[in-house]
């Protein structure tokens, strides 16, 4: 790893102040991304931001049917909240499923989706929940704010603060991992809103991250079932091809992680 | 240089570090505490798992500086006189080969108690132990001795 220095933020408004005089700074949250990258010398900021200690980005909250979790929030605490299970299961299971129990300790919600990595989980139930991604700033729809492989609407100075979605009539998430690496290789989250809409989001295919697919969310809306889904296609064209799987095997997964998440959303 | 001090096996310590030093490296060549060990180095074998505030991380996968005033339990931190009911367990039940793993092993499966609880199926342990390799194999004993210490704990 390239020297670097180590700030821990108190507050959002810190944190920015931070980023503000320092060079070239990252935030970093659990930093289990950020700090493998950096063992590598894949990435070499001047300055690290700890979010990990502010307490206004913790804790998840419940408020009827509107679901907030904040961006420093655990994936262990996601798994483990007995109040969010009641309501939205799938998103307790998605980040039970995240790495391992350690990463799961460290890793949040909020670094995982400025990062955007094209395998990750949470991006794909934040575009099936239609969440509002809240940040010091302003508050993104979900649909702006994936807006490429690594790449998000977030500014240099901007930091997620929190996730907002509705409660779920029926939701589940069903991913293929590697088998070594235990990432994505397609992961498939389906919303049934209370809204009457459907909302399918993919991960770990897309060539350009992480995507909905309309056409599945067209026939799920009519007809809630997996059978509905047989016929829709999935454009090989829009996705990744690498020595795990050809895009065409990533087609065919990305159809079937969609039937079994159908079949098992509650 | 970063000015850091934690709590590790109940002991206060400190000292100066370079910002990227990582977690497990001041655990080893600081505090000489050489129980935790760097297997991959790659945040994938859990050979450097340790307890942060009572909770398993990989240490090669944290600064210590992100760890500063924290509580930090290690291998060596367990032993109270006796060897704790986890680690007469990975004895008894042949749960080591090379032993390589088995400081992670140990720290993950006590984490595994503190969370789960006592008794554990076999699926539930192997399930956990998604981020703890064994380059002998000998995952088979590793979880016999787990299911054993942890109804002993």
């Amino acid at each position: 790893m390239y020297e670097t220095n180590y700030h821990r933020a108190s507050s959002v408004e810190d944190a920015i102040s931070k980023m503000g005089s320092a060079d070239d700074a990252k935030f970093v949250s659990g930093g289990q991304t950020l700090i493998p990258t950096m063992k590598q010398r894949l990435a070499a900021p001047s300055d690290l931001i700890d979010l990990r200690h502010v307490d206004s980005m913790k804790g998840i909250t419940i408020d009827g049917n509107q679901i907030t979790i904040g961006a420093a929030t655990t994936h262990a605490e996601v798994n483990a909240s007995k109040e969010l299970r009641a309501i939205c299961p799938a998103i307790c299971d998605l980040a039970g499923h995240i790495g391992d129990p350690h990463v799961r300790h460290m890793g949040t919600i909020g670094g995982s989706i400025a990062n955007n990595d094209p395998a990750a989980d949470y991006p794909a139930a934040m575009m099936a929940l239609n969440a509002q991604i809240a940040t010091n700033k302003r508050t993104i729809d979900t649909d702006d704010f994936f807006t490429g492989m690594f790449e998000t609407a977030l500014d240099e100075d901007e930091i997620v603060t929190a996730v907002t979605f509705p409660a779920p009539a029926k939701a589940a998430y069903s991913k293929f991992p590697n088998p070594a690496s235990r990432y994505a290789m397609a992961g498939v989250f389906v919303a049934k809103l209370k809204n009457g809409m459907a909302r399918v989001g993919v991960t770990g295919a897309g060539a350009d991250g992480v995507f909905r697919h309309e056409d599945m969310e067209e026939a799920l809306k009519g007809d809630w079932s997996s059978s509905s889904i047989a016929d829709c296609k999935v454009d090989a064209d829009d996705l990744l091809s690498d020595l795990h799987a050809d895009n065409n095997y990533r087609a065919n997964l990305v159809k079937v992680m969609a039937k079994r998440a159908v079949e098992a959303s509650s | 240089m970063a000015s850091i001090s934690m709590t590790v096996n109940g002991k206060t310590v400190g000292g100066e570090v370079e910002d990227r030093t990582l977690l497990v490296e001041f655990i080893r060549e600081n505090l000489r505490l050489t129980g935790t060990h760097v297997g991959c180095d790659t945040s994938q074998c859990g050979a450097c798992v340790v307890h942060v505030d009572g909770k398993a991380v990989k240490s090669c996968t944290t600064l210590a500086a992100q760890a500063n005033g924290s509580e930090v339990t290690t291998i060596e931190g367990l032993a109270n006189g006796d060897l704790h009911p986890m680690q007469q367990a990975f004895k008894d039940n042949h749960g080591l080969q090379c032993g390589f793993c088995t400081p992670g092993m140990i720290m993950a499966a006590t984490d595994m108690v503190n969370r789960l609880g006592k008794d554990l199926d076999e699926k539930t342990i192997r399930t956990e132990l998604e981020g703890n390799i064994c380059r002998c194999t000998g995952y088979h004993n590793i979880v016999k001795s787990i299911q054993d210490g942890a109804s002993k704990m």
